[in-house]
């Protein structure tokens, strides 16, 4: 079977989600091309060609391919997947998003975030924000697949040479106009792909505080910065940095929550985490239960003192 | 402009979910079941155009069991007019619900399909993508907000990394982020009221849809529980370990 596994890139580089989608397509098929979907991804194209394994490479460009315009993607990918027996999108929010458009085209119903490839026709995924995994068998005759990226381990960036092949595709979306973009400018890792993340919770009380207590502890160590639904609800801190079931799924090395109670809701979005520090004064709160650390003590004397700690020792 | 919201019923968001010991699904029985919390968004977006005077007619839809008639209500509660039950009692999958939501599209003609990104029970999020594609429509899913502007909406949707905002083309398909809107509680007079609006009652077959679902699930379970750890004391303890024992920093 021939899959097709759409990369996630900034027309410079690939992130690695597309590297992680490519590890599940691996479970599933010895055929794997990729397609790069972009405005001026030459580069990004070029850097897929050299992932281990692959195939071949489809380029596709256009100024709406360029915002990942759903209908544009759309009108892409449904011809060419005459070719192929699935369709593997990481599950970004440009993924989510046209995936399934592609899918109900294919009129074939559509597995969405993967954690688990099962065999071609079985696959893992979670339901009720994380609470339960459920294993489906899909009887459809191609299958569209949104892959979690963080449930897979990155395959080898280089030692592929692929060849790329420019597609003519049009790629129109007339009823659809981008406007404008504002993306958050931040020296800090992107909070989906960072090694390190720190999150605050309601306990920090105003914006001010968010800014004053956790953003510096996670300068200091590198890290992204995260907060809970109830922080970002009490616009403690804005909305693209909400960890959890409706904000973002994320699966760090490190995972420090700060001032977190550790609703349910947050849980699903980082209990995949490699190492969970939960600092809370709160000894009852459900956080401790999934922290590899605890430490019960309060943020305020808690955070200057691990400031210090950290500091000492030339970090 | 008439404005259609399709809402769904499910499992009240702050109900532990158990999964059941024959992983045959999840514990449903005598659980608080409500509307899904960005169903309700997309329903009080509808309001407030309507209140607005951009929407002339909100219609809301359901497909589900008869219980999913109190689903419609608490939107008719709202400020819905009048509600569609399409009614069956198994598990419809994203794909079905968007072809029988396309029939009522067909029937109504709204100007405006607005809906949740995703249910919580099943978290797809993927009807509102796939009602587009079967009308060949332009989306602009997980909005935090949208404009109005006469023939076409502007949309501002919460991306990876920030926000996007698209100019769509009226008909089109707008589905519901968390921060677009903070639902209201319907008061007891309104409460009232919506009792006495209508609900039509049909089924998959007045569509002419096969409501078959495509998955099979074979079974649910639980995922691994992480195991609590240690607590420690002290800033000096807790980097040690991280450092030595850990090893992430």
């Amino acid at each position: 079977m021939a899959v097709l596994v759409v990369a996630d890139h900034d027309n410079q580089a690939l992130r690695d989600t597309t590297l992680k989608t490519v590890a599940a397509a691996q479970s599933l098929s010895n055929e794997i091309d990729v397609l790069v979907l972009g405005h001026g991804a030459e580069s990004a194209a070029q850097a897929a060609a050299k992932i281990a394994g692959v195939r071949k490479v489809l380029l596709a460009e256009g100024e709406p391919l360029g915002r990942m315009i759903a209908e544009a993607v759309e009108a892409v990918i449904v011809p060419l997947m005459a070719g192929y027996d699935a369709l593997l999108v990481p599950s970004t929010s440009a993924g989510k998003n046209f995936a399934p458009r592609v899918a109900a085209k294919l009129d074939v119903m559509q597995l969405s975030d993967v954690v688990q490839v099962v065999d071609a026709e079985t696959f893992v995924r979670p339901i009720y924000a994380g609470n339960a995994l459920e294993t489906v068998r899909s009887s459809d005759a191609k299958k569209v697949i949104t892959v979690r990226p963080t449930a897979f381990k990155a395959v080898a960036g280089e030692g592929g040479s692929a060849p790329v092949e420019r597609l003519s595709a049009s790629a129109e979306a007339p009823g659809t106009r981008f406007v404008n973009e504002e993306m958050v400018v931040s020296d800090r890792p992107e909070l989906g792909a960072a090694k390190i993340v720190v999150s605050g919770g309601r306990a920090l009380g105003s914006a001010e505080e968010f800014r004053a207590v956790i953003e510096p502890l996670a300068d200091k160590i590198g890290a992204a910065v995260g907060a809970s639904r109830a922080a970002v609800d009490a616009g403690y801190a804005p909305n693209d940095y909400q960890v959890g079931q409706t904000g973002k799924v994320v699966a760090p090395d490190l995972y420090i929550a700060v001032g977190i109670s550790g609703a349910i809701q947050h849980l699903a979005g980082m209990k995949d985490s490699k190492v969970i520090v939960a600092i809370n004064k709160d000894a009852d709160a459900p956080i401790f239960q999934v922290a590899d650390y605890g430490w019960v003590a309060d943020y305020k004397t808690a955070i200057p003192a691990l400031m210090e700690e950290l500091g000492k020792s030339g970090k | 402009m008439k404005v259609l919201v399709p809402v769904k019923r499910v499992i009240d968001y702050n109900v532990k979910v158990r999964v059941k010991p024959d992983q045959s699904g999840v514990d449903l029985a005598n659980v608080k079941m409500s509307m899904n919390p960005f169903d309700e968004i997309a329903v009080e977006e509808a309001v407030r155009l309507k209140e607005k005077g951009s929407a002339t007619e909100i219609v809301v839809v359901s497909i589900g069991p008869s219980q999913a008639q109190e689903t419609i209500r608490t939107a008719l509660a709202m400020g819905a007019d009048r509600g569609i039950l399409i009614q069956h009692d198994a598990v419809v999958e994203p794909l079905a619900v968007a072809k029988l939501l396309k029939g009522v599209v067909a029937e109504e003609q709204p100007g405006l399909v607005v809906m949740g990104k995703q249910a919580i029970d099943d978290d797809n999020n993927a009807t509102g993508q796939m009602l587009a594609a079967l009308l060949d429509w332009p989306q602009a899913t997980f909005a935090s907000k949208v404009e109005l502007t006469g023939e076409g909406a502007n949309v501002t949707r919460e991306v990876d990394g920030g926000l996007q905002t698209l100019s769509v083309k009226l008909p089109a398909i707008v589905t519901t982020d968390l921060r677009l809107n903070e639902p209201r509680y319907a008061s007891l007079p309104n409460i009232m009221k919506a009792k006495k609006k209508p609900i039509d009652v049909k089924s998959p077959a007045d569509y002419g849809v096969d409501p078959t679902p495509r998955h099979t699930v074979l079974k649910v379970t639980e995922p691994a529980k992480r195991q609590a750890g240690i607590k420690v004391e002290s800033a000096a303890d807790l980097v040690m370990k991280l450092r030595n024992e850990a090893g992430v920093l």
